[in-house]
């Protein structure tokens, strides 16, 4: 599973070698961010955040599994434990602070991997695989998230809830029963809040198993890289260990800083102020809106406001919002293009940075304001180009490019052509 | 025959948004939104500091005792504070008896298990501060988390305690049927302009401050906005002076890291 060249794992203190024989897990970790795997050399800092998810799904689950230890799920506590929590445990609001804002900060991380992703081809063959699964965490993520967000039973967390939910509402036929099933009852309540927390608890380590998938189907065919040239000799690796230890080690010191710097100084900046209050299901706040993840998803949702022939607006909002993610699933066989980063793709390239971002800001943006003018046409135009962008310039544009020459190999783009010869074989050593 | 099949469902979804664009741009035309009195007139918070403000803010104890006696003999009418006990008071500089004797200022509901009746005793250190039973119109919110609750809340909660006024002319004028009704009063801070709450600080020396600040309504209204500071975040202090070791030791950190990055790709073209 790794390149010829991979280092083998020699364990030398006796106890690691016995150890090796038994249960060879040092070699496992070896031959997954040590020494033992290979890593092209020429990878940019977008390459960090998939490591500094990882940081963010265990910062998540400890500090999550703190919050636990002092929260009860019922509707008549639930706000209060909240508060107490932050107020008299120990260090109880940090431990708040710290899981409300690293819910944040593993969607900020989170969104650049995805546009890395977009941008770089990663989800290209021969990685289909871990394309698909990355997006499977993606969707356990918001999962988990909004049942979080619904937890400290706010009046966004009620009202949040009674919206989402109120989604499976459009489906034809099944719609009401099943939106009842799912809250236990005809409106969130205290067997709504039980469940949520359940399943809270549960999907994290969901998403843990599924990226530990989502690492094993990487490593397979290795990490890509900037240039979408696939690895070829060893000059165009370096071993994880040290090379990219280091390299993740510092960036993670950089993601804690600012990290830090929202939890210590501006903990409550991308909150809502309505969460703070408790619960009041006889009184709707004058804009629902959910956390800011959420909120191109959310505005797709809202920019079908008409009937479209005999499909309701609501029934259209629920397939595009979940469809402008399930069309993810789709992106390696939508995008035929043979080259894979974008840097050498002059018309993807185009449509990526002056078409998916631009919509992909604007819907952002519109998610969070208010469901009027000019937002919703704002917002109609944005999703109009990013389902254009997947399902119609993708396939167009990879079939009618003409992509740019791609280096030979990455160390020939890191070094140049002549000091890559030098470093090359022979050519008769190639072709034998 | 993917490519067909998936542009047709891309069609699909764009016609059916451009469908959506084009009716609203129509009715967008047609029949333009009406100006609403709350969207024209209602005005965001005003400009005001306090001690907590920034990054090195701390809270100023004198102002918070002041901003606590304005709530206990003002707000605490119709408002509660079910999230704060009054051992925690000892944080705004009473010692153990002054806290002792805050608390016994207060009735607390006890169920009497006996009898089956709700009676009141005196409160304790550790009790919160008891509900308060109000009658009247409008609800008023508990004011615990109130500077939380609300964009812009220490600001907003001193906007609104000095913002009360006569309804301008000029709304009058422009929607005629937006008279303030009666029983309610008019306050461009207020989210739908018009609230229950009577104008709760009126005059100079409402209060009578035992550190001898005049009681302006200016400063009642800072000092009770700085108190309920406190009471959404009592940690406020805490929260910012832990922030500046541990963004210091970060920075060290990360420094290091970043030169042990550099040492060990040192050489290494990438």
């Amino acid at each position: 599973m790794s390149f010829p060249w991979a280092k083998e794992y020699k364990p030398s203190h006796p106890f690691m070698q016995w150890m090796d024989d038994r249960l060879p897990l040092p070699r496992l970790v070896y031959n997954s961010v040590g020494g033992g795997y290979p890593v092209p050399r020429n990878l940019n800092y977008f390459w960090n955040f998939g490591f500094l998810a990882a940081l963010c799904l265990v910062l998540q689950i400890v500090t999550g599994i703190v919050m636990a230890m002092h929260y009860a799920a019922n509707t008549q506590v639930a706000f209060d434990t909240v508060e107490q929590t932050v107020r008299d445990v120990n260090w109880g609001w940090m431990m708040r602070y710290a899981h409300a804002n690293g819910a944040s900060a593993f969607f900020v991380v989170i969104y650049v991997h995805i546009f890395r992703g977009f941008f770089y081809g990663s989800y290209k063959a021969p990685r289909e695989m871990v394309w698909l699964l990355g997006v499977v965490i993606f969707l356990l993520m918001m999962a988990t998230a909004f049942m979080g967000y619904v937890l400290p039973w706010g009046q966004m967390s009620f009202w949040g809830a009674k919206v989402i939910t109120g989604l499976f509402g459009a489906i034809p036929f099944v719609g009401e029963p099943l939106q009842q099933w799912l809250l236990g009852g005809f409106a969130p309540d205290n067997a709504a809040l039980n469940r949520f927390f359940s399943l809270h608890y549960l999907l994290p380590f969901v998403i843990v198993g599924v990226v530990i998938l989502h690492i094993w189907a990487l490593h397979i065919p290795g990490s890509s890289n900037p240039t979408g040239v696939e690895v070829k000799s060893e000059s165009d690796t370096v071993p994880f260990y040290p090379y990219y230890v280091a390299k993740d080690g510092w960036a993670i010191g950089v993601f804690a800083i600012l990290f830090c710097t929202a939890l210590f100084f501006f903990p409550n900046a991308l909150g809502h102020p309505d969460n703070y209050i408790p619960a009041n299901p006889m009184s709707t706040p004058a804009h629902i809106v959910p956390e800011w993840y959420f909120w191109p998803f959310y505005a797709i949702l809202r920019a079908f406001t008409q009937d479209f022939f005999f499909i309701p607006a609501k029934l259209m909002g629920v397939l595009a919002m979940f469809g402008a993610i399930l069309v993810w699933f789709f992106l390696p066989w939508l995008d035929r293009s043979p080259v894979r980063s974008g840097s050498y793709r002059p018309l993807y390239k185009k449509f990526f940075f002056f078409g998916l971002i631009p919509a992909m800001a604007v819907l952002f943006y519109c998610g969070g304001a208010p469901a009027e003018e000019p937002y919703v046409m704002l917002s109609q135009i944005a999703a109009l180009y990013y389902f254009a962008h997947f399902l119609i310039v993708i396939p167009i544009v990879s079939a009618i490019e003409k992509p740019d020459p791609l280096p030979f190999s990455i160390t020939e783009s890191v070094l140049g052509e002549d000091e890559a010869a030098k470093l090359a074989p022979a050519p008769s050593a190639t072709v034998a | 025959m993917a490519r067909i099949l998936s542009i047709l469902v891309g069609l699909f979804f764009t016609v059916a948004l451009a469908w959506s664009f084009g009716k609203g741009a129509y009715q967008q035309i047609t029949e333009p939104p009406a100006a609403t009195a709350e969207h024209e007139f209602h005005l965001h918070p005003k400009e005001v500091s306090f001690a907590s403000d920034g990054a090195f803010g701390k809270f100023d104890r004198q102002q918070l005792q002041r901003g606590f006696q304005v709530y206990k003999e003002v707000c605490a009418a119709c408002h509660a504070l079910r999230h704060v006990a009054f051992r925690d008071l000892a944080a705004l500089g009473y010692n153990d008896a002054e806290v002792k004797a805050i608390a016994k200022g207060f009735q607390v509901p006890v169920y009497n298990n006996a009898t089956g009746e709700v009676e009141t005793r005196e409160g304790v250190a550790t009790d919160y501060f008891p509900p308060v039973l109000y009658g009247g119109q409008g609800t008023p919110p508990d004011l615990s988390l109130i500077t939380k609750a609300r964009h812009d809340g220490p600001a907003y909660v001193y906007s609104l305690l000095t913002g009360y006024q006569d309804q301008p002319a000029a709304l009058l004028k422009k929607f005629p049927d937006s008279k303030t009704p009666d029983g309610l009063h008019y306050n461009p801070y207020f989210a739908n302009l018009n609230l229950a709450m009577p104008p709760p600080l009126t005059g100079e020396g409402q209060v009578t401050y035992g550190d001898g600040t005049k009681a302006t309504v200016d400063q009642m209204s800072k000092d009770v906005s700085a108190f309920l500071i406190w009471t959404a975040e009592p940690k406020l202090e805490k929260r910012k002076q832990t922030g500046w070791p541990v963004l210091g030791f970060l920075l060290f950190a990360t420094i290091l890291g970043y030169m042990s990055y550099r040492n060990i790709w040192a050489g290494k073209k990438h």
